[in-house]
């Protein structure tokens, strides 16, 4: 059984938006969708750092704001011709709160 | 067992009224005592919309009348509420005495959510839940009296519909930011809504109701955001939960809803629960089909049989006459899910079908749902449909026609709908020409004046005669905005404004967007066009804003931001150098670089420190710079006459009064400006968007100039006499630039495409400057604040949400 750790309300994120939680392994960005879908990824473009928290979502896809890489939120995989992907990691929703889990605190990979 | 067993049942609600059907039905031999708290027994509530509307009476929404209790031997208590049940004796007690059981069955149903706000038991505040709330409803809906919903949901919307069609002036508040969030997606939603919205009744969406007004009784709704709005009713309908008082204080085991296994049972083994106050593996119930399903699983439990509950999939239809709308399954995004996109603009039909690998999962259907209960078996049987995956949207009928037209939205306007801007000419004008013979461009243009000037309509004007001549036709082929849609930047630009699309969703439905949610390249343009074409019916949609305008800030490689405050015209004081320098130790900023636009750059500053140092720099009084801005970003001036001995005007000044006008707008990508107090130039005006050169007879105004990729000295537009006319000029060409150009293309870029005489034109003739200017202003008077000091109030928002890494040091 994975243990879960109560970070934030959803609504603390905004819709097609993200924040960030700090990890000893590096910030992990968690994105909430328009249809309050959310997702958690690390928050570092694997071509030159830029902060995925700070891009544009769109479905469930976010825009890197450095240099316009696109990344699917379900898988972390970078989309188009650009090759990388990004840990992605659990994050589940309970009444309104958004659990993450507990691996985040070793910073293990949940894929 | 010995003798008749003794059943009590407690509400007399749909699904315990469908149990009961089931157990006698089967001839099952049972004393059955029902109570319930409301004074009458079953009917069908699902039906009180119509009765709300005046479609049907409350006899006709009856499902078990006195006489089929009577013929089935059930003692009725209607109107007499359970205060205990005594589960060691097995009696359940209620004012009027104990009545002994040998299995009991709770069917408490739900209970309205209350918002807990001042006013809320004012008189006539209701809810909607039962005939005596559609009483009151009905009551007060005479024709001019005015209600309010509070809740855009399923049940909202029908009260509010119902009010409506008894002639109330019916307004919905609903806190999110589209209806029926939890059936529809946004696109859906919007279709709602319009179609509402014709009807009459007024939605305010993200509205968070602040306390109801009122002395004696309900007088008015008054929202967070400050709206008022005039009530004689008010109805909270923001959903409901399940009613478990009388379980609690039995002891029963309760999660959020009464816990019951698979056959039903709680954790009392004499004790069953079902209805929408059960909770089963997790799960809470408020359509009526499962809680059908529940009452055969505890009529066969009750009769002894094997049987358990399955929660299936549920479909939705709202019951509102003349909208179309359902959904069913599950259609939110998700790992391996894809999705299936239909819109016809011109029905207002919109369907949208999600499927999980092989498999249709959920399906949203508004305008056209024809096929809701085709799709839905597929949903609930798990069919693979990857064979007939290319026409499935189609639905059962398809038959090989003819697919999606992407020229639907231009079919759909209307003959008087303008399709070009600069000439007033209308679709209808535009036919006619080409059935009089008119099958080119050109001979368009010179029939017509369609696309003539400015030469942005071209598109529509060529889709028009695709429509007009069919076949015959084949237009030039200009980029589209992006891979979401068909249409260029220019068609997107001319349809919202000839159609009124006034949201993002709207866009995207009528224009037949081909992504649920835009990309990361046409959400920007979308939103700047909406806040230059509707700047006091919009608002700005933060998330579709690149990461600089999103945190009024350019990020830099290394995720840190610039700040750099305003300098009107360059100008600064001794007070604000000392503050800047102050913000600059306290930041420890990293670097300090004066730019080329005359003004102090502080760079590497951390984002959760930026709302600290806008707070520290608006103290000093200055504001942002908007140096990340597809906007106004600075106005460059040399000293003028008041220092230098050339000087022939007062250029810094004229350069102050300029930023202080024009600071603060969104344009289709940044605009600078450079003031010159004489033609030596020394505030290189000659190479900005627009430049000014005084000379001793007045000022001459040039434009599209570019000091970047491009290097282009700017070209003279006019010329003018007094201060007074080059701020009028400079705003209306402003205006010009912000309602015509596409998103990201500079002044320069622009001015190529339209032609500088065209520019001219618009800016000379007296009217039509004014009326641009006007225009400019009006947007101003919304526009114009300073985003730092908006922000610096909220810290809490610029910093990272949890910090795990004091929690794992634990």
């Amino acid at each position: 059984m994975s243990k879960f750790i109560d970070i934030a309300a959803l609504d603390d994120i905004p819709r097609r938006g993200a924040r960030v939680v700090k990890t000893p392994q590096g910030c992990v960005a968690l994105f909430r969708t328009a249809d309050d879908r959310v997702f958690a990824l690390e928050d570092r473009c694997p071509h030159k750092g830029g902060p995925l928290s700070e891009g544009i979502v769109h479905g469930t896809s976010v825009t890197c704001p450095l240099h316009g890489w696109v990344f699917d939120l379900n898988t972390g995989q970078a989309q188009g011709a650009d090759e990388g992907e990004v840990r992605t990691f659990i994050v589940c929703l309970d009444g309104g709160r958004v659990l993450v889990d507990a691996s985040f605190l070793s910073g293990r990979s949940a894929a | 067992m010995t003798g008749r067993q003794k059943l009590v049942v407690i509400g007399a609600g749909m699904a315990s009224g469908r149990m009961l059907e089931q157990l006698f039905d089967a001839g099952a031999d049972f004393d059955v005592t029902l109570f319930n708290a409301e004074p009458r027994g079953n009917y069908n509530r699902l039906m009180l919309s119509p009765v709300l509307s005046g479609e049907k009476s409350y006899e006709q929404i009856v499902t078990h009348d006195a006489g089929w209790y009577a013929a089935h031997g059930v003692d009725c208590r209607f109107g007499e509420a359970v205060v205990k049940i005594d589960r060691a004796n097995k009696v359940a007690l209620s004012g009027s005495g104990g009545v002994p059981y040998d299995a009991l069955v709770i069917a408490t149903g739900s209970a309205p959510f209350i918002i807990p706000v001042p006013g809320k038991d004012l008189p006539g505040v209701c809810t909607y839940r039962d005939l005596e709330d559609t009483n009151a409803m009905i009551a007060a809906s005479l024709p001019g009296s005015k209600a309010v919903v509070i809740g855009g949901g399923l049940l909202g919307l029908e009260a509010a519909a119902g009010m409506a069609a008894r002639g109330a002036e019916v307004t919905v508040i609903h806190l999110m930011g589209h209806l029926m969030e939890r059936q529809l997606d946004p696109a859906a939603g919007y279709l709602l809504q319009k179609d509402l919205e014709r009807r009459g009744i007024r939605i305010h969406c993200k509205g968070a109701t602040k306390a109801i007004l009122g002395k004696d009784r309900v007088e008015a709704v008054l929202l967070e955001d400050g709206t008022v709005y005039g009530a004689d009713l008010v109805c909270m309908a923001v959903g409901i939960r399940p009613e478990v008082r009388l379980a609690n204080d039995t002891h029963l085991h309760v999660g959020r809803g009464i816990t019951v296994d698979d056959q039903m049972r709680t954790s009392d083994p004499a004790i069953f629960a079902l209805g929408e106050c059960v909770e089963h593996d997790r799960q809470l119930f408020g359509l009526v089909a499962p809680l059908y399903d529940q009452a055969k699983v505890l009529a066969a439990t009750l009769l002894g049989q094997t049987a358990a509950f399955q929660p299936v999939q549920t479909a939705t239809k709202l019951k509102v006459t003349g909208v179309d709308l359902f959904s069913a399954g599950d259609f939110a995004d998700a790992p391996g899910r894809e999705e299936i996109v239909f819109r016809d603009p011109g029905r207002g039909v919109y369907k949208r079908l999600i499927l999980d690998g092989d498999r249709l999962i959920g399906a949203v259907l508004y305008g056209d749902t024809a096929d809701g209960s085709w799709f839905f078996d597929m949903i609930k049987q798990g069919k693979d449909v990857s064979g007939i995956r290319d026409t499935l949207i189609f639905g059962p009928a398809f038959a090989g026609g003819p697919t999606a037209n992407p020229l639907a939205a231009v079919a759909a306007l209307p003959p008087e709908a303008e399709i070009c801007g600069c000439n007033g000419v209308c679709k209808g004008r535009i036919v006619t020409a080409i059935e009089g013979g008119a099958t080119t461009l050109d001979a368009v243009r010179s029939a017509t004046k369609a696309s003539a000037s400015c030469g942005t309509c071209t598109g529509l004007v060529e889709q028009v005669m695709a429509l007009t001549l069919g076949a015959g036709f084949t237009a030039n082929t200009n980029p589209a905005m992006c891979k979401c849609t068909d249409h260029t930047h220019e068609d997107v630009r001319r349809l919202i404004k000839s159609m009124a699309l006034k949201s993002i969703p709207a866009v995207m439905q009528e224009l037949g967007w081909k992504t649920g949610g835009g990309c990361a390249s046409c959400r920007p343009a979308l939103n700047y066009y909406l806040i230059a074409d509707w700047p006091t019916d919009y608002v700005d949609d933060r998330q579709s804003r690149f990461v600089n305008e999103r945190n009024h800030g350019n990020i830099q490689k290394d995720g840190t931001y610039s700040v750099v405050p305003r300098m009107w015209g360059g100008v600064t004081t001794s007070a604000e150098l000392r503050a800047i320098a102050d913000a600059a130790d306290r930041y420890a900023v990293p670097l300090i670089k004066v730019t080329g636009g005359q003004r102090i750059d502080l760079l590497g500053i951390r984002k959760e420190d930026l709302p600290a140092i806008w707070t520290d720099l608006n103290a000093a009084g200055m504001v942002s710079g908007h140096a990340y801005a597809k906007g106004l970003r600075t106005v460059k001036t040399c000293v003028g006459t008041d220092f230098c001995r050339f000087g022939t005007q007062d250029s810094t000044g004229l350069g102050i009064r300029l930023e202080k006008m024009l600071w603060g707008s969104w344009t289709p990508a940044k605009v600078k400006l450079g003031i010159s107090g004489c033609p030596r130039n020394c505030a290189e005006a000659t190479c900005k968007d627009i430049g000014v050169v005084c000379v001793d007879s007045g000022y001459e105004i040039s434009v599209a100039g570019a000091a970047g990729m491009d290097v282009k000295e700017t070209e003279f537009l006019c010329k003018a006499v007094t201060e007074a006319e080059v701020m009028e000029i400079i705003a209306a060409f402003t205006q010009l630039y912000r309602e015509n150009a596409r998103y990201l293309h500079r002044i320069y870029k622009w001015v190529a495409k339209v032609g500088l005489e065209w520019c001219r034109a618009q800016v000379e003739d007296p009217g039509t400057r004014r009326a641009l200017h006007d225009r400019f202003m009006l947007s101003q008077s919304i526009y114009q604040t300073d985003p730092w000091a908006e922000h610096a109030g909220k810290p809490a928002d610029w910093a990272p949400i949890a910090d795990l890494t004091l929690r794992a040091a634990e």
